[in-house]
């Protein structure tokens, strides 16, 4: 089992999401994450997803994606070229600990404080999925209310999805 | 010109050469209706028993001619009774235009009557699908459809339109047939590769499949087998690509395939697969499947190389350019100890099926029978089950395009409005080889077939048992016949009355004879209930997931 990272380029039209998420459910793979959202060109989206599974899943995943009529290019992105990020926002119980622990990650990791009340503080990180593991490790003793992770997106310094 | 959203269904269905569509009028189509009954003339139009059988008549129509097939149907029953037919051909690729209507546009998302979401029902099973909300992307939006139902790897698109867009009007303006989308040639280091392994090789097997018929390749398929001197077996959607006159075509290979077939191909050194998925039908388990081989596959998909089978060399591309580049790099050769085997084995599969005693109606007599009057031209449709596979192992093809049947989703009830269909796209007479289990959910068909005065044959082969099944149960359920055993009282030959068809019971051979004969020179459905002993079974038979050397062969050669 191996971990990959795949970008899709796709044009906005009617059930494109459902058509992708579809196939992982047809091919019987399974999503780790999936983040979509608008680019530059109105008329496009991109779509990230990262999947666990075999170098036969993977292959199979990108050629029938690359079937679907609204996904226009699908790259398999190569780590070693590539920036992966994902945002969390978190919510802690609130107590002197935890600004502190707060604190201390802010400079470990670039925590940052968003809004803060009597019983919470929420705040916000930007890293890699290994660096968000390892903040909410780091936290889960000061008691987690919830937590929210988008997903990573990632861009490859050396191709362009669009060429 | 200024018209309304359902002209410009037809006039654009016109426009991408559809001369024929199928379907069964309702509520969310009824303007679409109105406009078929003014393009009369222009555009013919049959209704069906059922909306299934209307899909399966659209595939039918789609593999005897070349053409897209086009089905209509209304919004919610209507478009989930396509959802059969609509699989059947996305399974088989078969090209297929399914249009719907749908609730008005204020109406959807409320639960409204007769609404169903059917692009999300259908995402799996179409190709693309499409929910029209403007009326000015109705035209080119149905002119896409066409194109993606032809471009590559055909199948079927779905174009579901609300009844306010149908009814909304814009601007038309006519267009020719859409040209297809450009598809990958296929590179000559591919081509290259692959002719190195076909030389190198001492026996070389060509397993053709559905890719192959869609593409009309019998001809380049036969040049490059008698160049290498090879020979060549099919998957069930393979046949009638090469014809049974053909010394080096072997037939049908796999679970129910013919001894030769399926002995040549485990006895291969290469195997050149044509337009297949190397489907566990054809080739047991992917695990010890050809050991020793060497493989290549060629298709216009390329997610279908490597998908099921690891290969040594897969080229993508439009497979008669890539046949004809293939057989240039290839070089002549005898291989006559190839040939000297391939030839035994064919002569030792004819003796499976040797000479019976006694007169009574067996399924190998039935198809004597058919075999010896049946013309060349005739159109050769089946239903899913032991008939099925009795059909593949013994009738004989001679031209392309001459055998339509369900291969992949295997859907019984497919037969009859395929049959129907089949006839309208070539014009040719129509044998239809179904059983009475699969018969029972398509009969509805007779009314259409009689209405038309389809000259079809039905064949019933009458065993009482839903017998595929039934010898799955013999064979690896300890007998217990559960829920196989039918026991209906229906009178098949009454039922043909009922429905305005003359029939026929045949139970000897001899009645057999006079009943097809009869039926031959009848213009218009004749129906034969030929009956047949429940504990017929299909042989040989390899296993699910075994191998050539698992096969069991029944008779004497067990």
């Amino acid at each position: 089992m191996k971990r990959f990272c795949i970008a899709a380029y796709v044009e906005n039209k009617y059930g494109v999401l459902a058509r992708v998420a579809g196939l992982f459910m047809r091919k019987g793979f399974n999503i780790d994450s999936l983040t979509v959202g608008a680019v530059e060109d109105k008329a496009y989206s991109r779509i990230t997803l990262t999947m666990n599974g075999d170098d036969y899943q993977c292959d199979q995943l990108i050629k029938q994606l690359r079937k679907l009529f609204n996904v226009k290019n699908v790259l398999l992105l190569d780590d070693s070229q590539s920036v992966e990020r994902e945002l969390m926002l978190i919510k802690l119980a609130a107590g002197t600990e935890t600004e502190a622990a707060l604190f201390r990650l802010s400079r470990q990791y670039g925590v940052r404080l968003t809004r803060a009340t009597e019983e919470v503080l929420c705040a916000e990180v930007a890293g890699t999925p290994k660096e968000i593991d390892e903040v909410i490790e780091a936290v889960r003793p000061l008691g987690i209310v919830e937590l929210c992770r988008t997903g990573v997106v990632a861009l490859e310094t050396n191709r362009n999805i669009t060429d | 010109m200024i018209y309304s959203g359902s002209r410009i269904v037809i006039e654009t269905l016109i426009e991408q050469g559809a001369t024929d569509v199928f379907g069964y009028p309702g509520g969310q189509v009824l303007n679409i209706y109105d406009e078929l009954y003014k393009a009369k003339g222009r555009i013919r139009h049959f209704l069906t028993a059922h909306e299934q059988g209307a899909a399966h008549a659209a595939d039918g129509y789609a593999r005897a001619s070349g053409k897209v097939g086009v089905v209509i149907a209304t919004s919610g029953p209507g478009a989930t009774n396509l959802v059969t037919g609509i699989a059947t051909a996305m399974l088989d690729s078969v090209p297929m235009v399914a249009i719907t209507g749908n609730v008005p546009t204020f109406l959807i998302g409320k639960d409204s009557f007769q609404e169903v979401n059917i692009t999300g029902i259908t995402l799996p099973i179409t190709k693309h699908n499409y929910f029209v909300t403007d009326v000015r992307e109705l035209a080119d939006t149905l002119r896409e459809a066409f194109a993606i139902a032809r471009s590559g790897r055909p199948g079927p698109v779905l174009v579901d339109i609300p009844k306010d867009v149908q009814i909304a009007e814009c601007e038309y303006e006519p267009k020719g047939e859409v040209a297809l989308f450009p598809q990958r040639r296929a590179s000559d280091a591919e081509i290259e590769a692959a002719a190195e392994l076909i030389n190198a090789s001492e026996r070389p097997y060509i397993y053709i499949g559905g890719g192959a018929a869609a593409a009309n390749l019998g001809g380049e398929v036969r040049v490059l087998t008698e160049k290498v001197g090879g020979c060549a077996g099919c998957s069930l959607m393979g046949l009638s690509v090469l014809p049974d006159s053909f010394d080096a075509f072997l037939g049908m290979q796999g679970m129910h395939g013919r001894y030769a077939s399926t002995m040549a191909m485990s006895e291969a050194d290469l195997i050149l697969g044509i337009g297949v998925r190397f489907s566990d039908r054809a080739t047991g388990s992917p695990k010890g499947f050809a050991k020793g081989a060497r493989l290549i596959q060629l298709d216009i998909d390329p997610s279908e190389i490597d998908k099921n089978v690891k290969v040594d060399v897969g080229i993508v591309g439009d497979a008669a350019d890539a046949l004809c580049r293939l057989t240039e790099r290839c070089k002549e050769a005898d291989r006559a100890e190839w040939k000297r085997r391939f030839s035994s084995l064919k002569l030792k599969g004819k003796d499976i099926f040797a000479e019976e005693d006694g007169d009574g109606l067996t399924p190998k007599r039935a198809f004597d029978v058919i075999n010896a009057y049946k013309s060349d031209d005739d159109m050769i449709v089946t239903d899913v089950g032991q008939h099925q596979m009795w059909t593949a192992q013994h009738i004989r093809l001679f031209k392309e395009r001459r055998f339509a049947s369900s291969g992949g989703l295997g859907t019984m009830g497919y037969g009859l409005g395929a049959a129907i269909g089949a006839h309208v796209g070539c014009g040719s007479r129509v044998l239809l080889i179904t059983g009475d289990g699969s018969f029972g959910m398509d009969l509805n068909e007779l009314a259409t077939a009689v209405t038309y005065k389809v000259p079809v044959v039905v064949v019933i082969m009458n065993n009482g048992v839903l017998g595929m099944v039934r010898q799955w149960q013999t064979l690896f359920y300890g007998k217990r016949y559960s829920c196989t055993e039918l026991d209906r009282k229906t009178d098949f030959v009454l039922l043909a009355k009922a429905f305005g068809l003359p029939a026929a019971r045949a139970t000897t051979a001899l009645e057999f004879e006079e009943a097809f004969k009869e039926a031959l020179t009848y213009d218009g459905p004749y129906l034969i209930d030929a009956v047949i002993e429940k504990d017929e079974l299909v042989l040989p038979m390899i296993p699910p997931n075994g191998h050539a050397d698992d096969l069991i062969m029944g008779g004497d050669g067990e």
